[in-house]
């Protein structure tokens, strides 16, 4: 486990966008700070005190915790401790499970998502979501993929082809893929059908990104592939991420959050520098969880 | 290679009794059902084919139908085109009024009615499907008939200019129109149950995908549901479509059997294979009968065919979903 906490700290030195041969966007990365995660009321993503329950049954209980702008956070935990419910919640996605209910807030620049006013729609285009089976529209060619969001969202696109390439770009696709853009999305493979998922994330040009374990049903070198642009995308967005990977939240993610049940709701424990987490977590449980004792 | 060397095993699986009887009651039942089938198909054959090998082709392209005299002075003559094109004329009219409201209701059940809702019309329409056709029969033809009949000659009044939407005389009543209309109600519950189940399995994660992006429910299912339930869809409408084909009652009931092609959909003159049998069983002469048997043939194959095509369409739908 050592290990990857050294990987972790050279790419903490080295910083990961300037492996790509990328100049970063300073601020937030050279400011890293566990204070970061406290909750600020600033710009970005942030949750107070959040519950979810799914019919009577109490999923996740207290959760308030602020995601930095233009870092990656790392969700990790054991099965069923609420991290994918914890998710879903960001984006309004969470009512979408029958009889799913949930209390406490979770602002978006200062605004309650879950206020009565709000479109939720509008807040699905702006916060942006990539699931665990890639998942492209199969009746759709990859070109209408990745243009689908402005579509379904009703977004005017003045450069259509622009776009495209812009989205599969930054999605490290569009070399793979822009010889045959009239060909069916499932045609790719695995974790090309992932990337295009990213760049069909991308088109609409969310302001955060929230990944629901999107490497798990891909070999390691598409992972490899997915976690570069994860760590690319970073630059200019705030992405949270869920994985079952500790090598992976130790390579992508600048924070970590874990998380865990008792056999009640599920709860965070603690969140902090991932450096931190996985080097020296404050609480016992973390340790025993990210040096594979349980979970 | 010593594969010579090597012995193939076989491999032996004792049965225990009981497994044994219910084979051969599942077995029993099986060849049975497809026996009897082979059996109909047999008889009408048999039965009819005297009135093939006396008309050949012209069985199916002619329309005259001629019992003849009995002295014999005029010769009987055979020929089931009107009966034929009225079927598939009154089948496209069934479907092409039943298909967008099996999509409405299908959507509405599946996607936006509460379930309070869902489960008593789910009830209802099957017991839609459970109504006898007599009784759509004298309701088509008491009340249905005039009613639609005012609706008939809005649509001349707009539309004669299309060439199916003219008329020869100015009645209205009794026509392919009518029994089209008739037959839409009597499939609907059939087409929109296979609608029903197969946009219930639109796959949940790609719904997911549309609503992560901004989709609204509309927006998710025209990109998702809709797209992945077309094949399945198409089965539905051909199940349907080989129901109304055969329909006999109902359409006996309300359209007026003409032996003379018609395409003037509006047109108080029509009739479809199953009516024409129904009609002319009773008083029919022993050679007659061979020709209502030959038509009966005909009739079996293309519904066969018809709903054979529909569940293979229909399993494909199941299959890759």
């Amino acid at each position: 486990m050592n290990e990857s906490s050294i990987q972790k700290t050279e790419s903490e030195m080295i910083l990961p966008g300037i492996q790509q041969g990328v100049t970063m966007a300073t601020e937030d990365h050279t400011n890293r700070n566990a204070d970061n995660l406290q909750v600020n009321g600033s710009t970005g993503l942030e949750v107070r005190n959040v519950h979810a329950w799914f019919n009577k049954h109490h999923a996740l209980a207290d959760v308030s915790l602020h995601f930095p702008q233009n870092t990656v956070t790392g969700l990790i935990g054991p099965s069923g401790c609420g991290k994918s419910t914890f998710l879903r919640l960001l984006n309004r996605m969470h009512e979408f499970i029958p009889k799913a209910a949930m209390a406490g807030e979770v602002l978006f620049n200062g605004e309650d998502i879950y206020s009565p006013e709000v479109d939720p729609t509008e807040i699905r285009k702006r916060i942006g979501m990539v699931f665990q089976k890639p998942n492209p529209f199969p009746s759709m060619t990859i070109a209408e993929n990745v243009l689908a969001g402005p579509k379904l969202a009703k977004v005017k696109v003045e450069n259509k082809d622009e776009l495209l390439e812009d989205c599969l770009t930054r999605a490290g696709l569009w070399k793979e893929v822009k010889d045959r853009l009239k060909a069916s999305g499932s045609s790719l493979s695995g974790g090309q059908q992932q990337r295009l998922c990213i760049a069909r994330a991308l088109a609409l040009n969310p302001e955060a990104l929230l990944l629901d374990e999107p490497c798990s049903a891909l070999d390691p070198g598409s992972t490899l592939r997915v976690e570069e642009t994860i760590v690319q995308l970073s630059q200019t967005m705030t992405i949270v991420i869920v994985t079952h990977n500790m090598q992976q939240a130790a390579r992508v993610s600048d924070y970590c959050a874990f998380f865990l049940s008792d056999g009640g709701p599920g709860q965070l424990v603690e969140a902090d520098l991932t450096t931190n987490i996985f080097s020296n977590p404050g609480d016992q449980r973390t340790a025993d969880y990210v040096q594979g004792r349980f979970g | 290679m010593e594969s010579t060397d090597l012995k193939q095993r076989e491999i032996v699986i004792r049965r225990g009794l009981a497994d044994r009887i219910f084979r051969r009651a599942m077995a029993t039942g099986a060849i049975l059902s497809l026996s009897l089938l082979a059996l109909i198909a047999s008889f009408l054959l048999f039965r009819g084919f005297e009135v093939f090998r006396d008309f050949g082709f012209s069985f199916i392209t002619s329309a005259k139908w001629d019992s003849g005299s009995a002295d014999g002075v005029t010769p009987a003559s055979f020929g089931i085109a009107a009966m034929l094109v009225g079927s598939v004329v009154t089948a496209i009219i069934a479907i092409t009024v039943a298909l967008p409201f099996a999509i409405c209701v299908a959507l509405f059940l599946e996607y936006y009615a509460p379930s309070f809702i869902r489960k008593p019309l789910t009830a209802v329409l099957d017991l839609v499907a459970a109504i006898p056709s007599v009784i759509y029969g004298i309701w088509g033809y008491t009340i249905l008939n005039n009613l639609a009949a005012g609706w008939a000659k809005s649509l001349n009044s707009w539309f004669d200019w299309i060439w199916f939407f003219k008329v020869p005389a100015p009645i209205f009543t009794r026509s392919p129109f009518i029994a089209g209309l008739l037959l839409a109600l009597m499939i609907l519950p059939i087409t929109t149950s296979v609608a029903r189940e197969v946009y219930s399995q639109a796959p949940r994660d790609q719904i997911d995908a549309a609503y992560g992006l901004g989709g609204t429910k509309w927006g998710a299912i025209r990109s998702v549901v809709m797209p992945f339930g077309r094949s399945g869809l198409v089965g539905g409408a051909m199940l349907g479509l080989g129901r109304a084909l055969g329909e006999t009652v109902a359409v006996y009931l309300v359209l007026n059997l003409v032996f003379k092609i018609n395409l003037q959909i509006l047109a108080s003159a029509g009739g479809n294979v199953a009516s024409l049998i129904a009609t002319r069983f009773s008083e029919a002469t022993p050679y007659e009968l061979k020709g209502l048997m030959a038509a009966g043939l005909v009739l079996f194959l293309v519904t066969l065919a018809v709903n054979a095509t529909a569940t293979l369409i229909v399993n494909r739908a199941r299959n890759t979903a």
